[in-house]
């Protein structure tokens, strides 16, 4: 299909277009081995696999000079990664060469116990590369696609708005700000490519698996958010259900620019298998009375260290970010947010809320940093931790930068354990052991999950019971 | 026949150190019993213990619902039986609506075999309930989606109590000081409450130091605790004469209790002056 905002191939020519780039790709590719590691031919292969143009090809050879120039962070958590045992690019056929038969039963048995449609569950465990969508949502594409809302996976858009790509690639998240970003840049696959034109409000979220698209699983998304002055859009990523996958790297980077007046939602909720290290780079820039907000919620992963900031570049300039983390038995959750002012009269708030249970480790890192002349601006961050068990462990890494006297800079944190009395209390009203410490963590999320559109809300209480479950004893 | 609760000499220690020496009692249904006694004679800790608290540790002695030994069960079971306690202290749980929590209360205690995730109330249904009884508990409907206990007012926090029973229809109620906390109006109107909801249905077991609670609710059974021990049993009679003229007279009449009492209370002193 030649974009994702149409529902149908308009004429005869996009169907030969299809067919063609298949049989270019079997004939002169079939030799193109999916194989491990990574240096200057693979990043090549994949490049000329793409049949990207040529200064994306430059962009990512440039990428890969950086990552090998870079140490790997000496902070968060233990990251144990051969590089060069890693798949950097799998054709589409290869992720579905998969079968059903190869997903671990505990992944489909989450699957049942959420209640996943069989479409959906089998393109959530990376066995179907396309989720059937397309019907149900045509006629919603069109209207955007009549706004001149773009809305389709990075790898089209280079080759459809190259122009547009080329311009901001990189522009907020450069290769040069840390190894992950510039391993991403080298060899990223998949992802969604945003463009919301002036004054454009899309009044329902925009969800990541309206777009059909085989390399929907990439490990190393690319996403970019343009949203133009004075629009809107709610971005929704991922999904409740667990992401099974065999890859165990996976380094997403998403760039967002929110122009004047403009407003950008980006919602992620993931919940990865617990041999995953996800490490990924979420940036925004604010301009005048612009707000970015994020809510982030991560759960699962052996490591995830994610931080998305906001720039506020403009005066009026709003960051909110709200996240949650759910640790349990052998996950690091390093997540956090960062927002810098960088123009008076800016404001930000950051609402972080994890969870620590069976040995699990959460830890808060946030930065706040007021640059030098960004006068008369207000950032509130409160972070509260919940620990369900002696086993289990949080931290806070608050860093605060103020280089401007008249500002306002509030920072509370605080840590909880599940009190045995609370506990007491709920059972001696029927509840069971397990409904009870299930209730009293939906209850400390709660401030957050009201935040998130409905269906989602759901999804994550639900989500939250099922990581309860067998807690207790 | 009519079904009891009974405790037999029934002695408690937490952490190691013993609390009550040798409780005995038993409730019908239908019937109101007062528990009196100053401030760590043990009221609440056999509140605690008759509702499964988990630092209770039963060293000597049976608890009996309906002749079944009930000291193996936890709380949920013992809720799902029929048992409900009003707390002196009830605990907040931030995040979590009244109305939720309660229509999982409400759902578990009348489906005692239910397991997790299994099908709640109708909500239609309950909410009509829920709504009929805070009306009559004179409560506003904002209440119901208040989080649980959170930022209440003393008074507030009781009424939440009355309104829990009122739901959960127990045959058995203990109510710890739920006078305490509560202006005279409110009393008066938690005392006819508890009335209208326990009928001639409800055991009751109300703790209190005052008359206001029991102007509704006559105690057939007055209890004295001292030191520890039930040391004196009577009608109502007694409980006038508790809350008119207070302690003194029982300590007078029961030297060796009087002075366990007073251990128990340096005792206390020493252990927080220490920590
Ligand atoms: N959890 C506990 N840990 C240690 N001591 C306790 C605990 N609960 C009660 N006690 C002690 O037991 C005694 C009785 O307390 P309590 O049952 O609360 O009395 P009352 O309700 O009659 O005022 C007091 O000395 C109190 O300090
Ligand atoms: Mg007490």
């Amino acid at each position: 299909m030649a974009t994702d905002l149409q529902t149908m191939p308009l004429d005869g020519q996009d169907v030969l277009g299809e067919i063609q780039k298949y049989d270019f790709v079997t004939e002169t590719h079939g030799v193109f081995k999916a194989r491990k590691g990574l240096n200057e031919q693979i990043v090549c292969e994949i490049s000329e696999m793409k049949r990207e143009p040529r200064w994306m090809r430059d962009f990512r050879l440039k990428s890969l000079k950086v990552f090998e120039s870079k140490p790997m962070p000496r902070w968060g958590g233990n990251i144990g990664i051969d590089f060069q045992d890693i798949y950097y690019y799998l054709k589409p056929t290869e992720h579905q060469g998969k079968t059903w038969d190869d997903v671990p039963p505990e992944i489909k048995e989450t699957f049942d116990k959420l209640g996943i449609p069989e479409a959906e569950k089998k393109f959530l465990a990376g066995v179907k590369a396309q989720f059937e969508s397309e019907v149900v949502y045509g006629s919603l594409k069109e209207d955007l696609a009549q706004k001149g809302v773009i809305f389709t996976d990075t790898d089209t858009a280079v080759r459809e708005h190259g122009d547009l790509v080329r311009e901001y690639i990189g522009t907020i998240i450069p290769p040069e700000d840390n190894k992950f970003a510039a391993l991403n840049s080298a060899v990223w696959s998949g992802g969604s490519f945003i463009y919301v034109p002036k004054g454009v409000k899309i009044e329902f979220p925009l969800q990541a698996y309206f777009r059909i698209n085989a390399e929907r699983m990439g490990q190393f998304e690319r996403t970019m958010i343009l949203v133009d002055e004075g629009a809107e859009v709610h971005y929704v990523e991922g999904c409740t259900a667990p992401m099974y996958s065999s890859e165990s790297l996976h380094s997403a980077v998403v760039e967002i620019i929110v122009r004047r007046g403009a407003r950008c939602r980006y919602t992620t909720i993931q919940n990865w298998a617990n041999n995953i290290y996800n490490l990924v780079t979420k940036r925004a820039v604010a301009y005048g009375d612009a707000l970015m907000e994020w809510i982030d919620g991560n759960l699962g992963s052996r490591l995830t260290m994610k931080y998305p900031a906001v720039y506020m570049m403009e005066p009026g300039a709003r960051g909110e970010i709200l996240s949650i983390a759910f640790a349990s038995k052998g996950q690091h959750q390093d997540a956090g947010a960062k927002v810098v002012h960088c123009a008076p009269h800016t404001k930000s708030r950051i609402i972080s809320k994890s969870i620590s249970k069976n040995g699990g480790r959460s830890s808060y890192r946030g930065l706040c940093k007021v640059q030098d002349g960004a006068v008369g601006s207000k950032s509130n961050v409160v972070c509260d931790a919940l620990i369900l068990d002696p086993k289990s462990r949080s931290d806070t890494y608050p860093y605060i930068e103020v280089e401007e006297q008249d500002v306002q800079v509030e920072h509370e944190a605080s840590v909880s354990r599940i009190g045995e009395e609370q506990l007491f209390y709920l059972q001696s009203r029927g509840l069971t052991e397990a409904e009870a410490s299930s209730m009293i963590v939906s209850g400390f999320i709660e401030p957050l999950v009201k935040e998130l559109p409905m269906e989602y809300a759901v999804e994550m209480n639900r989500l939250i019971e099922l990581q309860m479950e067998g807690s207790v004893g | 026949m009519t079904e009891t609760l009974k405790i037999k000499n029934l002695h408690v220690a937490v952490g190691g150190k013993p609390i009550l020496t040798g409780v005995t009692m038993t409730i019908r249904r239908g019937e109101v019993h007062a528990l009196m006694g100053p401030n760590g004679s043990g009221k609440s800790t056999l509140a605690g213990v008759i509702m499964g608290h988990p630092n209770y540790e039963v060293t000597e002695g049976t608890i009996e619902l309906n002749g079944k030994d009930i000291l193996e069960w936890d709380a949920t079971e013992r809720a799902r039986a029929g048992i409900f306690m009003a707390f002196q202290r009830p605990m907040a749980i931030p995040g979590v609506k009244m109305a939720d929590f309660l229509r999982h209360a409400t759902t578990n205690v009348r489906k005692p075999d239910r397991k997790e995730g299994e099908q709640l109330i109708p909500m239609r249904e309950f909410r009509k309930e829920l709504r009929d009884k805070m009306t009559q508990l004179r409560m506003d409907e904002e209440f119901a989606r208040r989080y649980v206990n959170d930022g209440f007012s003393g008074g507030e926090m009781k009424r939440a109590e009355i309104l829990q029973m009122a739901m959960l229809r127990p045959k058995f109620a203990i109510l710890d000081e739920t006078d305490s906390g509560l202006d005279v109006d409110a009393v008066k109107l938690a005392s006819q409450s508890i009335a209208e909801i326990g009928g001639a249905d409800m055991g009751i077991l109300i703790i209190t130091h005052h008359d206001r609670l029991l102007e509704h609710n006559t105690p057939d059974f007055t209890h004295v605790m001292l030191g520890g021990r039930i040391v004196e049993t009577g009608g109502v009679d007694l409980a006038r004469e508790l809350y008119t003229e207070g302690y003194d007279k029982v300590r007078q009449r029961h030297p060796e209790d009087a002075a366990v009492e007073k251990e128990m209370a340096a005792e206390k002193k020493f252990v927080s002056g220490v920590a």
